[in-house]
């Protein structure tokens, strides 16, 4: 075992240890094995909008975009951007460059869930599935975890949904 | 240092010359980094390797780490009441997103939905160690050990207070730095909220890491040198008296227990007490843990040893011959941690005078059976104990500690099997 910790800016976490999961989060590799997952999450939520979140790594030398999102657990999915606190939809996708990482995380890209009916709880497993440019998928579990901050994306000043709160 | 050989000094040495001597001996021993490798017996030795804040105490393995590594010089027990909802799968998800954290932040890496993961980045020998109460066993539908549960009460000495005991779940954090400490705290109770509510927190500490050659055994704030008997991990007594077998319920074994009391010491009374009387209440010296009977800190105490006028050397009353278990399957592992917190408003000391002190020690202990191994010592213990005149357990509590996991299995998993 190293004893050299890896020193991290964001929430992002090392590939290398991201098999390391204690159990909860589970990444599943995409048919392609192009797009790796690592660190999903989602806040809980009673009923609504919540927002998921994740590290995204393109093992590829091509430059992949995630186009679309879907789970059980909301009818709708939109990809997000925060642009000066305020949250939209980000144009296009999410664009991994090759051999890059994308981050999302509170205050910056994210998946929003709408249209949320079944409470999502502390410790929830929660199936996502991530639709690429190119048609392919990549499917993943995020642990679901109280959470207060993110709350930029309810505030509802730029959205035509209705606010859960 | 069960080699006394390896120490030389003498006793003159020792009483006159110990910081020295000390030093020495450390600078002697001290090429390797004592603590690095769980179970060292390795003995003191200075840490020449610099940094410590990126040391890390793996996280998985058979035994819970926060058990079978070097106490930290800072701990942090959390005791946590499930909610009425909490039942067996939600018991479930609780301990995975808590083992989650841990595993995470002790290998200096954020947790998942941390916005401080720059704090994570210094565990410094942070561990997590995950125990269970009695009702968190029941709602898991495993069996339940027949100690389990509240102590019989010691009425000689016993001021218990609810606000420092019991408890469905514990966790106890240890390590070197206290920010890393707070961190991980911080994360648990944040994850716990949907689960339990916070019954009590204790923070404790020993010297800074540093401060004492890697291995010295701590003093308390009676300044007596506290746990001289208490084996080491890679000792064969350690893993008799800690470590549950075939006798435990299945989901036990390779597990353990924690008794954690809460011991006032009434420093102003101790002020009244001369060095003689000091070591007598133990049986011990001040100035180095050793046995009155001589030698040095780790040589066997003689409980059967007289003086010129036919008495024993060692008070029959003294600490230490009261608590003395020779069989190891029989004794416990301490890990003991000192407090020293605000006064609380109108309290009074044994004079009846404004109080200007409120420390004590953490006693933690570890044992396979509580009703085996802790219950009898700490009945003879209440029973007569010099030390008593300036002890009073306020708080008590008792917790299962499952094993330890691997990468993917989570803390308390062998509940739910």
């Amino acid at each position: 075992m190293s004893t050299r910790p890896r020193f991290l800016a964001t929430a992002a976490v090392a590939l290398a240890s991201a098999a390391a999961l204690a159990g909860c989060a589970s990444d599943t590799a995409s048919s392609e094995a192009s797009l790796t997952v690592e660190d999903p999450w989602v806040k809980t939520v009673e009923s609504g909008m919540t927002a998921a979140f994740a590290t995204l790594t393109n093992t590829t030398d091509a430059d992949l975009t995630v186009v679309a999102a879907s789970s059980d657990a909301a009818p709708m999915i939109e990809l997000h951007e925060v642009v000066d606190g305020d949250m939209q939809e980000k144009d296009g996708g999410f664009t991994v460059p090759a051999g890059e990482t994308l981050t999302l995380q509170p205050g910056g890209y994210h998946l929003m869930l709408m249209g949320v009916e079944e409470p999502i709880v502390a410790g929830d497993e929660v199936a996502f599935t991530l639709e690429l440019e190119d048609g392919s998928t990549v499917g993943f579990t995020a642990t679901a975890k109280d959470f207060d901050g993110a709350n930029e994306d309810y505030d509802g000043e730029s959205m035509d949904a209705e606010s859960s709160h | 240092m069960r080699d006394s050989a390896r120490h030389g000094p003498s006793r003159r040495q020792l009483l006159f010359g110990g910081a020295a001597v000390g030093a020495a001996a450390a600078a002697t021993l001290g090429a390797e980094r004592a603590g690095l490798l769980p179970g060292s017996d390795a003995g003191p030795s200075a840490d020449t390797a610099g940094i410590n804040g990126e040391r890390m105490v793996p996280f998985h393995g058979a035994h819970q780490a926060g058990v079978t590594s070097t106490p930290g010089a800072h701990a942090t027990y959390l005791a946590f009441d499930l909610l009425p909802g909490t039942d067996r799968d939600r018991l479930a998800a609780w301990l995975r997103l808590l083992t989650d954290d841990a595993a995470r932040l002790t290998q200096g890496r954020g947790a998942l939905a941390d916005l401080e993961p720059e704090l994570a980045a210094r565990p410094a020998g942070l561990t997590a160690t995950f125990g269970l109460g009695r009702e968190a066993v029941a709602r898991a539908g495993a069996e339940v050990p027949a100690w389990l549960g509240p102590l019989p009460a010691f009425e000689e000495i016993d001021a218990l207070e609810e606000r420092w005991s019991d408890g469905d779940a514990m966790v106890l954090l240890h390590g070197d730095d206290p920010t890393a400490i707070a961190h991980l705290a911080r994360m648990i109770v944040r994850d716990s909220r949907s689960f339990a509510s916070l019954r009590w927190r204790q923070s404790g500490f020993r010297r800074a890491y540093g401060s004492d050659a890697q291995g010295t055994t701590m003093r308390n704030l009676f300044g007596q040198v506290d746990g001289s008997t208490t084996p080491k991990p890679a000792d064969d007594a350690f893993g008799a008296a800690v470590w549950a077998g075939d006798e435990a319920p299945a989901w036990l074994r390779g597990g353990t227990s924690l008794v954690l009391r809460r011991i006032a010491m009434d420093l102003e009374g101790w002020d009244e007490v001369g060095v003689e009387g000091r070591e007598a209440s133990v049986g011990r010296r001040l100035s180095d843990g050793a046995p009155l009977t001589g030698g040095s800190e780790h040589d066997p105490i003689d409980l059967e040893a007289t003086d010129a006028s036919g008495f024993t050397v060692v008070n029959p009353a003294a600490h230490s011959a009261r608590a003395h278990v020779s069989d190891p399957a029989r004794g416990i592992v301490r890990i003991g941690y000192n407090y020293d917190d605000p006064v609380e408003a109108g309290a009074v000391d044994t004079q009846g005078r404004p109080a200007v002190s409120n420390v004590g020690l953490l006693f933690g202990s570890w044992q396979r059976d509580v009703d085996a191994q802790y219950v009898p010592m700490q009945r003879r213990l209440a029973q007569a104990d010099l030390l008593n005149t300036w002890t009073t357990p306020i708080g008590s509590a008792v917790f299962a500690i499952p094993p330890g996991c691997e990468e993917g299995g989570f803390v308390g998993e062998t509940l739910f099997a």
